[in-house]
């Protein structure tokens, strides 16, 4: 029995091992959720990741830029591991992609360690900067946008408002700058409820934030769980009730919003991409990644995806083609440019992005639900580290 | 002098001996596994996952192949260990690692002991069910003291002190690699004889027929419970490597996804002879990174297809494939 | 309050369609088919394409969510399951779960990784008062419908002759197969059915539960609870423990919203150490 076994499986397993890549080229190691809950979220990220590769050529700085895409199913401990492999095995230049807050920081170390330079296309908890001197990030922190729409709310004749986010760092972090401004702004947070980050059913809670009778509701979701809610929302009859919905744009996903059905109409969010942002800039970033990828529309994982992308390519041309760490990460300190979203650039003094925030109202637009914008808040840095000097 | 029933005991013994003797392909087993150390330092980070899913399933092997127990929330006790170990760390309790470890795998013992009781009765199901729901419950008890474990986003800024003071883990993944595979070999060999030990035996009786166990005299219970707290111990482990190692530890540990996969491992090996767990990690493990390597995306259907093909053909028949094929591999070695 | 019960109470119905079928294929077969939520998920899939894209009524796409499942266990039923019934539950526990895996990633192949929804009708949407209570429309409409299977369920089991010659193929097919059943058809029969419910209830969850790829392997667990605690030998059995799980699982997120999904663990788990056979088992002496 044992024999049987063993031997043939000893051979097959030593064969498996003799597989192996090197090159002397720049290798960016995007790690993503493409399996699991989060699934969408990481093929939005590799689409446009793909897309700009495709618009800009392959090559930089005399470098050909190779790309390296791996699963970490939004599982942290699979994240440091991937990384790990990615910096010590592949010997990548960059590592970049991290779907959810949890994934970034557990790969926090490893960047300082290999001083490899890591780009948060994703997560958007305000601490991740922090957590080492080579990260950069071209997402958005929820506290920028969660500032925003408290100031809005409070402008806007909402008094009382309960809150309602996922329970890990970001929905803290939402929850923590939205009530903070919105009480210093006079309005009163009466309830304060929370959903499990995995498997949520938001049934209960939509029931207790109903019983409170606020003027409103501030709700943080993953982007991917926003339909569910909505459709609870409604079902719930929260919008009969005359409660608004309010929060950060991840709730009125562009991914999902067309699935949602009419009744979100008029929902408003503050947000820092909406797929109807009126630019040129954007226009033809929306049409060539609905070319490429059947139709869908990419939403603000993607055109962090794509910034990231344009981020590394243009620090490689500032370092004409080093890929060493330091240089890397000064080169990109302060890096500004015209993104899809608009105008954005990178602070030179926490690595994270400054970009406008725009209050977006949901609209029909040429049959298609969007997120239309009608306010707009220029060059809004992270409000948590702000707080903190 | 000797006695009609002496002579049987001495040739039980013998037998026993026989059984428990080193095989020449256990040996290879082990010296190429001491080889992978120096061979191929570039897969150190991946192996050393490895020899971790290794030692987790061959703690389900000793309670599914040689107590009959079927568990689908084996993660419990590797996520009870894996926190711990985390939490010595990171308040500086215990900073040696080795020493952290026994103790992560005492405090992952004391709960299987605990929960040992609820597996006693019942059926299949039953039993897959309340072990699914402790490791379940242990999950929601970790989100809900988010003061203390961190929640969804894990526990972080854990550092781990160098092994025996001496070996720091780094970037590169060799002290971890050595590490886990010194703790799995060391383990492994206390499991081995302890399958072979006259206790051992009488799981063996236990698992085939219990009432048969409790009419020689044997007390079933106390038995499974045994195996049951020892198992617990060998997960726990397993779970304070893999936080040593990644310096990190998050609710994932207790989900069921790993359960699961630790079901799907063990069952590619083969249950009851103790490889099965490790030949099944290696397998596994190596076939996942592959081809989520080649199609990171839909990586799930091609394993899916490989556990379908394996169930269709049948475990049996591709046992005798590779005896067919096994003739040739000692004559190379003879040729030599 | 009485809100929560009715919540409760929809989304315990909603389970029981969902599981029924697991519990028929372990209790009678005694197959694991780890792989039924895929079944559920076909269903739901189903609906979005014909609702959404080909615009088909809502209620007239149902049947066809029951349908379309239903014909996929009878051809997985036939050309695959068939073989596994004699092999050992961890075989059909490798196989299932592979099966599982093979269905989540090909959906997210052919559909995206996105959540999807059905459009559903504007008279289903939001909710009524009734006498104080808020009444959600598509809950009620899961209620009745649900209402209506389970009791077209008991009745088609206990009162017709395919109901009596599944139970005698359970009880004893050997015999049942001299008294000149076909044992294997009233099985194929009975999957299809249990594969077409889980279908159904895929399209009605969807709303509700959110549907996506992950699926099958998201509300695995629920299923199995809803079984384990219910029991095998009866449809009354896991229709009873869904109902309780409803309700125990909305009224403990909304009372206790700290401790999420640790009621349902916690009753699971008394359950089935106070009656290792389910809650509602008349004792077994198989």
């Amino acid at each position: 029995m044992q024999r049987t076994k063993l031997v043939p499986m000893l051979a097959a397993i030593a064969a498996a091992f003799t597989l192996g890549t090197s090159h002397a080229q720049v290798k960016v190691g995007l790690i993503l959720p493409m399996t699991g809950q989060q699934a969408s979220t990481g093929k939005q990220i590799e689409a446009a990741v793909k897309l700009y590769m495709q618009q800009k050529g392959d090559t930089v700085a005399g470098k050909k830029i190779e790309l390296i895409v791996k699963d970490d199913g939004a599982v942290p401990d699979n994240t440091k591991r991937i990384a790990q492999e990615l910096i010590v095995n592949d010997k990548v230049n960059f590592i970049a992609g991290f779907g959810v807050t949890p994934a970034a920081l557990a790969a926090a170390p490893l960047a300082t360690q290999a001083k490899v330079p890591l780009i948060v296309m994703a997560a958007g908890t305000s601490i991740i900067t922090e957590r080492s001197p080579y990260i950069v990030r071209t997402s958005f922190t929820l506290a920028q946008s969660s500032v925003i729409i408290a100031d809005w709310a409070a402008k806007n004749g909402i008094k009382k408002v309960v809150t309602l986010v996922s329970d890990y760092a970001p929905g803290a972090d939402a929850q923590k700058s939205f009530s903070e401004r919105f009480v210093k702004a006079g309005g009163t947070v009466a309830a304060e409820l929370k959903v499990p980050l995995a498997v949520p059913d938001f049934s209960p809670v939509l029931q207790r934030a109903r019983d409170e009778k606020p003027d409103a509701l501030f709700v943080f979701v993953p982007s991917g769980q926003g339909g569910t809610f909505v459709k609870q929302f409604i079902e719930r009859g929260l919008d009969k009730a005359g409660i608004r919905l309010i929060g950060p744009g991840d709730v009125t996903d562009d991914d999902l919003l067309n699935g949602m059905g009419d009744q979100v109409i008029g929902t408003v969010t503050a947000h820092m991409y909406s797929a109807v942002h009126p630019s040129p800039t954007n226009k033809a970033f929306v049409d060539a990644f609905r070319k490429a990828n059947n139709n869908l529309r990419p939403n603000f994982m993607a055109v962090g995806g794509y910034d990231g992308m344009h981020l590394i390519y243009e620090a490689l041309k500032k370092t004409n083609g080093s890929t060493d760490g330091d240089a890397l990460i000064g080169a990109m300190k302060g890096m500004a440019w015209e993104s899809p979203r608009g105008p954005i650039s990178i602070d030179p003094e926490t690595r994270d992005i400054v970009q406008n925030i725009y209050i977006r109202k949901v609209e029909k637009v040429g049959g298609e639900l969007y997120n239309v914008e009608f306010a707009t808040v220029n060059a809004v840095k992270d409000p948590v580290k702000a707080e903190k000097k | 002098m000797s006695t009609a029933p002496g002579i049987v005991a001495i040739a039980l013994a013998d037998r026993l001996a026989q059984r428990a003797r080193w095989q020449p392909v256990e040996i290879v087993f082990w010296a190429a596994a001491a080889a992978s150390v120096f061979l191929l330092p570039g897969k150190h980070i991946i192996l050393a996952e490895i020899a971790i899913l290794a030692l987790f399933a061959l703690s389900l092997d000793l309670i599914l192949g040689y107590a009959g127990i079927i568990s689908l929330g084996h993660a419990a006790f590797f996520g009870f260990g894996a926190y711990c170990a985390g939490l010595l760390a990171q308040h500086h309790l215990i900073d040696e690692p080795v020493l952290a470890l026994a103790v992560s795998g005492l405090a992952a013992a004391a709960l299987g002991f605990a929960t040992s009781f609820l597996v006693l009765r019942g059926s299949d199901l039953t039993r897959l069910m309340v072990t699914l729901g402790v490791a379940l419950m242990l999950r929601e008890i970790a989100n809900r003291f988010d003061a203390l474990t961190g929640g969804a986003d894990g526990l972080q800024g854990i550092t781990i002190a160098p092994v025996l003071g001496r070996f720091a883990f780094d970037i590169t993944g060799h002290a971890a690699y050595v590490y886990a595979l010194a703790v799995t070999f060391l383990l492994f060999l206390a499991a081995r004889r302890l399958v072979h030990s006259p206790f051992g035996l009488s799981l063996r009786s236990v698992k085939g027929n219990p009432l048969r166990a409790a009419a020689i005299g044997i007390s079933v219970n106390a038995r499974l419970v045994a195996i049951y707290t020892v198992a617990a111990g060998y997960a726990g482990i397993a779970g304070a490597l893999l936080t040593q190692i990644s310096a990190f530890c998050s609710l994932d540990v207790f989900s069921f996804d790993r359960s699961a996969d630790l079901l799907l491992v063990l069952i590619i090996g083969g249950t009851g002879y103790l490889y099965g767990g490790l030949i099944g990690a290696v397998l596994f493990k190596l076939m996942q990174d592959w081809l989520a390597t080649m199609t990171p995306q839909y990586w799930q259907f091609w394993i899916g297809l490989v556990l379908v093909a394996i169930v269709l053909v049948g475990r049996q028949r591709m046992a005798g494939w590779l005896y067919c094929a096994r003739g040739l591999v000692p004559d190379m070695l003879r040729r030599r | 309050m009485v809100t929560i019960l009715f919540d409760g109470i929809a989304y315990g119905m909603l389970l029981f369609v969902l599981a029924c079928g697991l519990s028929v294929t372990l209790g009678v077969m005694n197959f694991i088919n780890l792989a039924h939520g895929a079944f559920a998920m076909a269903g739901g899939y189903a609906t979005v394409v014909l609702v959404n894209r080909l615009g088909v009524p809502f209620f007239a796409a149902l049947p066809l969510a029951f349908v379309v499942p239903a014909a996929i266990g009878v051809l997985l039923e036939r050309t695959l399951y068939r073989h596994l019934y004699a092999r050992s539950h961890l075989d059909q526990v490798l196989f299932t779960i592979g099966l599982t895996f093979m269905a989540v990633a090909a959906t997210d192949y052919l559909a995206g990784s996105q959540q999807v929804f059905v459009k559903i009708p504007q008279a289903l949407e939001g909710r009524f008062d009734l006498a104080g209570v808020g009444i959600g429309k598509y809950r009620l409409m899961i209620i009745v419908i649900c209402g209506l299977l389970t009791l077209g369920l008991q009745y088609a089991l206990t009162r017709t002759t395919f109901g009596s010659r599944l139970r005698a193929a359970v009880d004893d097919p050997r015999t049942a197969q001299g008294m000149g059943i076909h044992v294997n058809a009233v099985f194929a029969v009975t999957f299809a059915v249990g594969s077409g419910l889980a279908g159904l209830g895929g399209a009605l969850g969807a709303e509700i539960l959110g549907l996506d790829p992950h699926f099958p392997l998201k509300f695995m667990i629920y299923f199995l609870i809803v079984v384990a605690v219910g029991g095998t030998s009866s449809i009354t059995g896991p229709f009873l423990a869904a109902i309780l799980l409803g309700i125990c699982d909305v009224g403990g997120k909304y009372y206790l919203p700290k401790l999420g999904a640790f009621v349902i663990y916690t009753i699971m788990i008394v359950v089935l150490i106070l009656r290792p056979q389910g809650l509602f088992s008349r004792a077994q002496g198989r």
